[in-house]
């Protein structure tokens, strides 16, 4: 199908017709194999573990759901959750972004409207894949928005297997960024098709995306400050057109009235910093208008006039409301930046003032090998994009530009940002490969063709519907044709060649009457070219699938390793779950470290103490200091929440490094955060941590440390840590205020009990032979006071 | 001259001009109003000043679309702005009704 038509000058519209007709079922039959490529590379955990739901943030998002598909929306709206945050509770419908639950929640709703019996379980896992395949397919418009459908294909196909996107969104990661990407995809294409075409009807639509994406993820505010960066970057190199007010304009009002009805964000919309970037560019890009608008009506000598009679007037009025902004912002201590917000301007920020933050492992900076593992052959496809954007430059390329830029900047600072980076790059990548090959099929149909007919010249096709930029010079090409082919690298080109299997990208700005000069190459180079290109891509696909069977397909709640025996299956957390809602009260509470709670209230239904929203940092601190202190200390702050059984992650004995004494040092510094009596210090050793013989006093008695290694002793008679990999330090030592009520298979998850406060206190009373037996202690008679004996 | 200038614009679009002149001067009461008797509920007086602004938006989209000197958009029937200028206003007047409280 590829084989040029000989005549343009006879008008034949019926094989060009034809062509456009099979180009137009060639692209979609290839848009459903990329929807399928997307969704099937995301099973993988389900094929080797189960359909279940990974890591920690789903299953809240998955309780949520149930919680949404079995009461109603107007409960889900209204539901005050108080089996969390004891004795808070939580306002689930003014603090979680519904987006992905209503997603869900529809999804379920409508097949089992249509008697297809899905679980919410099974919805839950498949969301994400579902949503990546749409996502790509969001990805072909936009690029083709910019540079046309060949490159809209490429760079679709490569971001339904990108890992970085795969990361969060395998079957299982029931998460928010798996319908916000899609989301955030979908707002930009709509964005650049309003730019391109300045119809009303894409502004609203994109006004609705938009509402969509905050409902679905906070990290809307990206769009909400890089949609206006580009109108000033428009503004700023005189590309200023009233597309761009079409553009803008109604979504800054529309999208400021959406945002503030999901009850996440109210009035944070127009009260917070992060907003105000998009409403001072709404008054430049009035002051900006109105100029041009008074420009057309006047002559130019009134214009001058009138200009900087305009101007003064509207640096004015800006300046008056920037002062205003200012003032009402330099009033707040941040400044109005949320605290997640200015954690992302200053790396350095969160360390300093917001330990929470610092400390959860994705907001770390990412190191140099994760962009190559998260982005592969993208990252140095994404420069030779950046240049291709330029030739031609037009709005909707400048735009991949600056958003690349901006991900780029952000995905140094916080590694899960890389997932803000993958389309950006992808889209980049497809942008550069296209351009690519259009430059090296067409240096090989050129060479091919001189090689074979080096009669008349053969005249270039008839302009398919799209494209009429480049003009066809038959004559000039006639002369060149004798010049051999190695030693031209520019030369007028002859005919337009269509790429093999994709339609002609559109030239967005050329002019019609400018002669392209397009480069040809060398006829060997092209096909080593073309082969070398085909190549990487195999590379990007080999690891990607790599990537997605082995790194990013773990469901975490389950874990998995190789022995001589074959597969061992480490279930622990979920059987410590199971136990404890088999075997508690339905009103007991469980006090853990706040990474457990979201999977402790969905799985073992149970209320927990603090959980992973982390919204309160002085709950949190004092589970940190509780776990930080000394057994009585600790009993004392877990009675006065009403906590009746403690829960820790143990990895010593199986070497599962993600333990609690791991994450040990974050407890203390949280802790230490909010009450000062628990020092850091206290619990290093020459400033180094640990647990052996070395170890600090302090560390040895408290809470952690004895919940963790009770009777560690008694695995292998020498207390060897496979974690730490010593032997610990306190081997031999009774609980005197818990008691322990299970520990799982492999010692992986340990719950204790508090025991109840004795009836009679002994004071001053000498404590009788008959106590001792009784004793778990063995701290010397001498002790006086001992409520608990 | 500024004056005599404008005077030359077609009817249709001075019709839009006023409408949209309207619009503002709505919202500059309601921004008064707000000075005097205090902001709460703030959702209503959101949702109020929003509105006009808005509405004096998609007038000035309109007016760009419709008018016969822009040559971006010499292809676009009237009709087809004006009707996606009534689909915008259903969607903005959905949601300020929405909001209003």
């Amino acid at each position: 199908m590829a084989e040029p038509v000989a005549n343009a000058a006879a008008p034949a519209p019926a094989p060009g017709r034809l062509r456009n007709a099979f180009g137009g079922v060639l692209c979609a039959f290839t848009l459903i194999l990329i929807g399928v490529l997307a969704f099937s590379i995301r099973l993988f955990s389900v094929i080797k573990y189960e359909s279940v739901i990974h890591e920690f943030d789903p299953y809240f998002n998955f309780r949520v759901t149930q919680f949404l598909s079995k009461n109603g929306i107007y409960e889900f709206w209204n539901w005050f959750d108080d089996r969390t945050w004891y004795p808070l509770g939580r306002v689930i419908g003014g603090t979680v972004y519904p987006g992905l639950t209503l997603t869900a929640g529809s999804i379920w709703w409508f097949v089992n409207a249509l008697n297809i019996p899905l679980s919410v379980e099974t919805v839950c896992v498949f969301t994400a894949p579902i949503f990546s395949a749409i996502a790509s397919w969001a990805t072909y418009l936009l690029t083709k928005e910019a540079k046309g459908t060949g490159a809209g294909l490429m760079a679709a196909a490569i971001l339904a297997m990108v890992p970085s996107y795969i990361s969060r969104s395998v079957a299982g990661s029931y998460d928010n960024e798996a319908v916000a990407i899609f989301a955030l995809v979908f707002t930009f294409y709509l964005y650049v098709k309003t730019l391109n075409t300045g119809s009303l009807f894409y502004a609203t639509l994109n006004a609705l995306s938009y509402f969509y994406m905050v409902c679905s993820w906070g990290g809307y505010t990206f769009i909400i400050n890089l949609i206006p960066m580009h109108v000033l970057l428009c503004i700023v190199t005189g590309r200023y057109s009233s597309r761009l007010y079409i553009a803008y304009a109604p979504l800054v009002i529309l999208g400021t009235l959406l945002a503030a009805l999901v009850p996440v964000v109210g009035f944070n919309a127009v009260l917070t910093s992060e907003h105000f970037a998009s409403f001072l560019v709404f008054i430049i890009l009035h002051v900006v208008a109105f100029v041009y608008y008074i420009k057309g009506l006047l002559t130019p000598r009134l214009f001058k006039m009138a200009m900087t009679l305009v101007i003064t007037v509207g640096l004015a009025v800006c300046f008056a409301v920037v002062a205003i902004l200012v003032a009402l912002v330099a009033s707040s201590p941040t400044k109005g930046w949320s605290g997640r917000s200015l954690s992302l301007l200053d790396p350095t920020y969160a360390s300093k003032y917001i330990p929470i933050i610092a400390s959860v492992s994705e907001h770390q900076p990412p190191t140099w090998p994760s962009y190559f593992m998260d982005i592969n052959v993208l990252a140095f496809l994404v420069p030779a994009g950046i240049i291709s954007c330029f030739l031609p430059l037009s709005d909707a390329s400048s735009f991949m530009v600056l958003y690349l830029v901006t991900a780029v900047y952000f995905s140094g600072v916080m590694v899960r940002l890389m997932l803000v980076l993958a389309p950006a790059a992808c889209i980049l990548s497809g942008i550069a490969l296209s351009s690519a090959f259009d430059v090296l099929t067409r240096s090989m149909k050129f060479q091919l063709s001189k090689l074979f007919d080096d009669g008349p010249a053969i005249s270039g096709n008839g302009s398919p519907n799209g494209s009429s930029a480049s003009t066809v010079n038959t004559s000039s090409s006639k002369n060149e044709k004798t010049e051999k082919s190695e030693a031209a690298p520019k030369e007028k080109q002859s005919k337009k060649n269509r790429r093999k299997d994709k339609e002609v990208t559109e030239s967005v700005s050329v002019k019609p009457k400018k002669e392209k000069r397009l480069s040809v190459l060398p006829l060997e180079a092209s096909i080593v070219s073309t082969l070398l290109l085909i190549a990487l891509g195999g590379f990007y696909v080999v690891h990607c699938v790599w990537a997605a069977a082995e790194a990013y397909s773990a469901p975490s709640i389950v874990l998995t390793s190789r022995s001589r025996e074959g597969l061992h299956v480490f279930d622990d957390f979920r059987e410590a779950y199971a136990w404890l809602s088999h075997n508690t009260d339905v009103d007991d509470k469980v006090a853990s470290w706040w990474d457990y709670g979201y999977q402790t209230t969905a799985m073992a239904n149970r209320t927990v103490i603090v959980d992973n929203n982390t919204w309160n940092n002085t709950h949190i601190a004092t589970v940190g200091t509780a776990m930080s202190s000394p057994e009585k200390a600790a009993w004392e702050i877990f009675d006065s929440l009403d906590v009746k059984y403690v829960l820790v992650v143990f990895g010593g004995l199986v070497g599962y490094p993600s333990d609690d004494i791991n994450k040990f040092l974050w407890m203390v510094r949280i802790g230490g955060g909010e009450f000062p009596h628990i020092k850091e210090p206290d619990y290093l050793r020459d400033g180094q941590y640990r647990v052996d013989a070395q170890a600090t006093p302090t560390m040895l008695n408290c809470l952690m440390y004895k919940l963790c290694y009770y009777r560690f002793v008694e695995t292998d008679g020498k207390g060897f840590d496979r974690v730490r990999g010593y032997e610990i330090g306190k081997k031999h030592f009774k609980l005197t205020h818990f008691e322990e009520v299970f520990t799982t298979h492999h010692w992986m998850v340990r719950i204790y009990k508090l025991k109840p406060q004795k009836n009679r206190i002994r004071g001053k009373l000498k404590k009788l032979k008959s106590q001792s037996s009784k004793t778990s202690s063995t701290l010397a008679a001498g002790r006086k006071k001992n409520p608990w004996q | 001259s500024l004056t005599k200038a404008y005077a030359a614009t077609p009817t249709n679009l001075k019709i839009i001009d006023l409408y949209v002149v309207f619009a503002v001067a709505t919202a500059l009461v309601q921004v008064v109003y707000m000075g005097i008797v205090g902001s709460f509920p703030f959702n209503s007086f959101l949702s109020g000043v929003l509105s006009c602004i808005g509405t004096a938006v998609l007038g000035v989209c309109l007016r760009i679309q419709v008018n016969k000197d822009n040559k971006e958009f010499k292809d676009l029937p009237p009709e087809r702005a004006f009707a996606d200028f009534v689909l915008c206003n259903l969607v903005l007047h959905l949601v300020i009704m929405n909001f209003l409280g």
